[in-house]
């Protein structure tokens, strides 16, 4: 140490110390930078430290029972008692059954088929069908594999099931959407969300601030030009870097890692370019809040965090408590992460996204008429 | 053609608070039709601050008056499409070369032919073969040009021109007011902030304004006459060391120096003749009145305006 600081010229430590003291007075100005060192850190703790759950319980199940028997309660309830499943929900053919999992409503369905019990007491042992929708392969896995062992527990001493030492039932899981649980199939459809969020947030955030900081925007603003003009004009050019980016991703998603798309291309493009607009808008209104640079990238972190721990790519949208939920519910790629996965994996279509699309276009609308109403048309 | 609508500009009671701080107070003006009004004051007095609410950028909060026969609170887009406003810091795309930059202004104001207007306009303004230069990499001078003809391009009525002649060499200053007068013979008129008082004497008329207030306005020779002014040039050994006794004399409003002499001036000629009597008949000095100077003018008249706030 001596030997290294032995050498430094006369007056070393009060130019170090004349340089800190400047940087904390400056950092002390800028109140909002100095509230986010303070606040965020503490808020997204709380945020994310009660919201995430990477072993999910109570998901939302729906039973299809094609008879009406003891036995079969019995095993409902058990299934219900493991806490991993919810019955939220009673179909009444198979059509409803695809139809629920396809949409999204339950990540699991449980399907009781008839002459089950009978079948059962013949010592036949019949498979009941637990389909599960593993688009989101953390949400369904851990249920998934510890069902055979918890039901046999539960069941044991349970005086309608034949008591064997073994189930005397076959639990016939079938993970849909995305048999092998290969997780490629859940990563690149979620981080070209991801992706798309970041740079699109970016973008945008920085455009008003970086006039302002420039000095254009007087100009700018004496120019018969009006804001809603403005912002359109900076968002157009971006919408299409996005889209460029979103095909980029896809197309190697497809390429390198062979996940498929099994719905609508065009459809699936549509909603992209949805999406991005709508992270675009968002990013403009940071930038027309924030009095600085700095300022517009911190808010874009802000936002970007929670978009990507609770938008369900990173853990399980279901498994987090209900307030978290609707929290979420505010998050583009909350609703972008259900349209990704559910077109190119299960091949929806608008009809079943019609909730997800228009939250985007209403969050889309909600943050353009902040943007307009935020931006000063004056410097007053 | 009616004749208020060759005022260009005419405001009454103009005030503007930032903070409860009046920064412009209780200003009215008038600019006729193809005059170049020279707006002087030192730094902080108002300028911008005025010039901002002429073109709609800051709305007054109180008082009220027309720009181009438009009201300044209420039709402020109309007034955008008529005004060229040339900031005092240089605000084009310091990363667009010179001809995107004016290309860019003039499809905001939906000229016919950008391309050839820009090409027309860079010819004007002798930046020929610097087309593609990028504007952050020109000199002051440049940019400045370049600025006056981002404002021009659209063919404005009213310039209102802020500091443009800040920071700017001298042979570019008199060129920047040549090209200015060439304007105005064609009917333009133009507004132009400065603190360069050899500036002053280039415009038609002048207006003072020093801590937010107008204290005066005119020709320059109205202003000066205005001004009751009583100037005495003195020259000699030991003039510097008088300066500071004067300074505190009663009927002395102003000592400044001008090269070797010294310019002593007072709204009072008696009070004025008394102070500096004792020092008159020194042989080592040489006394004489001259004709005030504006910067005697104005010196005197910030003095003024500053007691009243004391």
């Amino acid at each position: 140490m001596s030997a290294l600081f032995g050498k430094l010229a006369p007056g070393f430590w009060r130019r170090v110390g004349a340089m800190v003291r400047k940087e904390f007075v400056q950092l002390k100005r800028d109140r909002v930078t100095f509230a986010t060192i303070i606040s965020v850190p503490m808020m997204q703790l709380v945020l994310f430290g009660y919201a995430i759950n990477t072993t999910p319980r109570n998901l939302p199940t729906a039973v299809l029972l094609q008879e009406s028997s003891d036995v079969g309660r019995t095993i409902l309830k058990a299934i219900e008692n493991t806490k991993y499943f919810k019955i939220t929900r009673q179909v009444h053919d198979e059509a409803e059954f695809d139809r629920v999992l396809a949409s999204g409503e339950v990540l699991f369905a449980i399907e009781i088929p008839r002459g089950f019990e009978r079948a059962l007491r013949r010592g036949d042992h019949p498979a009941i069908l637990v389909a599960a929708d593993a688009t989101d392969p953390v949400a369904s896995s851990v249920a998934l594999g510890t069902l055979g062992n918890i039901l046999q527990t539960a069941l044991r001493n349970d005086r309608a099931i034949p008591d064997s030492g073994q189930l005397p039932f076959e639990i016939r899981t079938h993970a849909r959407y995305n048999p092998a649980g290969a997780s490629q199939l859940n990563i690149v459809p979620g981080l070209m969300g991801t992706i798309l969020t970041m740079t699109m947030l970016i973008f945008t955030a920085l455009s008003v601030t970086r006039e302002v900081e420039r000095g254009t925007m007087e100009s700018l603003l004496a120019m018969p030009i009006t804001p809603f003009e403005i912002m359109l004009g900076k968002i157009v050019p971006y919408v299409l870097i996005g889209f460029f980016q979103a095909s980029f991703i896809l197309g190697a998603g497809v390429v390198l890692f062979g996940v498929p798309i099994v719905g609508n291309l065009g459809l699936l493009a549509a909603l992209s370019t949805l999406f991005i607009a709508t992270n675009l808008a968002i990013g403009y209104t940071f930038s027309t809040l924030a009095q600085n640079q700095l300022q517009a990238i911190q808010m874009a972190m802000m936002f970007f965090l929670p978009n990507m721990l609770m938008s369900g790519f990173a853990f399980p949208f279901l498994g987090m408590p209900k307030w978290a939920q609707w929290f979420s519910e505010w998050l583009p790629l909350t609703h972008y992460i259900r349209i990704v996965r559910a077109i190119m994996l299960k091949g929806s279509t608008l009809g079943d996204l019609h909730y997800d699309t228009l939250a985007l276009a209403g969050l889309m609308m909600v943050a353009m008429f902040i943007a307009v109403t935020r931006f000063r048309r004056t410097l007053d | 053609m009616s004749a208020a609508s060759e005022i260009v500009i005419d405001v009454h009671g103009l005030t503007k608070k930032f903070d409860g701080r009046a920064v412009v107070r209780d200003l009215s003006m008038q600019v006729k039709r193809g005059t170049i009004y020279g707006f002087l004051g030192p730094n902080g007095s108002g300028k911008t601050t005025t010039i901002r609410m002429l073109c709609g950028l800051l709305t007054p909060d109180e008082g009220n008056g027309t720009c181009l026969g438009y009201d300044i609170r209420t039709e402020a887009d109309k007034i955008k499409r008529q005004v060229g406003y040339m900031t005092q810091r240089f605000s084009l795309y310091q990363d667009l070369s010179v001809r995107e930059n004016l290309e860019f202004v003039a499809r905001i104001y939906g000229i016919n032919d950008p391309t050839g207007a820009v090409r027309d306009m860079i010819v004007r303004l002798g930046l020929n073969g610097r087309e593609e230069q990028i504007a952050g990499t020109l000199s002051g001078g440049w940019k400045q040009r370049l600025a006056l003809g981002a404002c021009t391009l659209p063919g404005p009525q009213l310039l209102l021109l802020d500091e443009p002649t800040a920071g700017v060499d001298p042979k570019a200053r008199r060129e920047f007011w040549n090209e200015i007068h060439a304007l105005a013979a064609k009917g333009l008129t133009a507004l132009v902030s400065t603190h360069y008082m050899d500036e002053a004497e280039r415009c038609h008329e002048i207006a003072y304004i020093a801590y937010g207030e107008l204290l005066t306005h005119g020709t320059v020779d109205e202003v000066i006459h205005e001004s009751h002014l009583t100037t005495y040039s003195v020259s000699g050994e030991g003039v510097m060391a008088l300066s500071a006794t004067l300074e505190k004399s009663k009927g002395v409003d102003t000592v400044a120096p001008f090269g070797t002499n010294l310019h002593v001036s007072g709204h009072d000629r008696a009070a004025l003749d008394a102070a500096i009597a004792p020092y008159r008949d020194d042989p080592k000095l040489s006394w004489s009145v001259i004709s005030p100077s504006l910067e005697d003018v104005f010196i005197g008249l910030m003095g003024k305006a500053k007691d009243n706030f004391q």
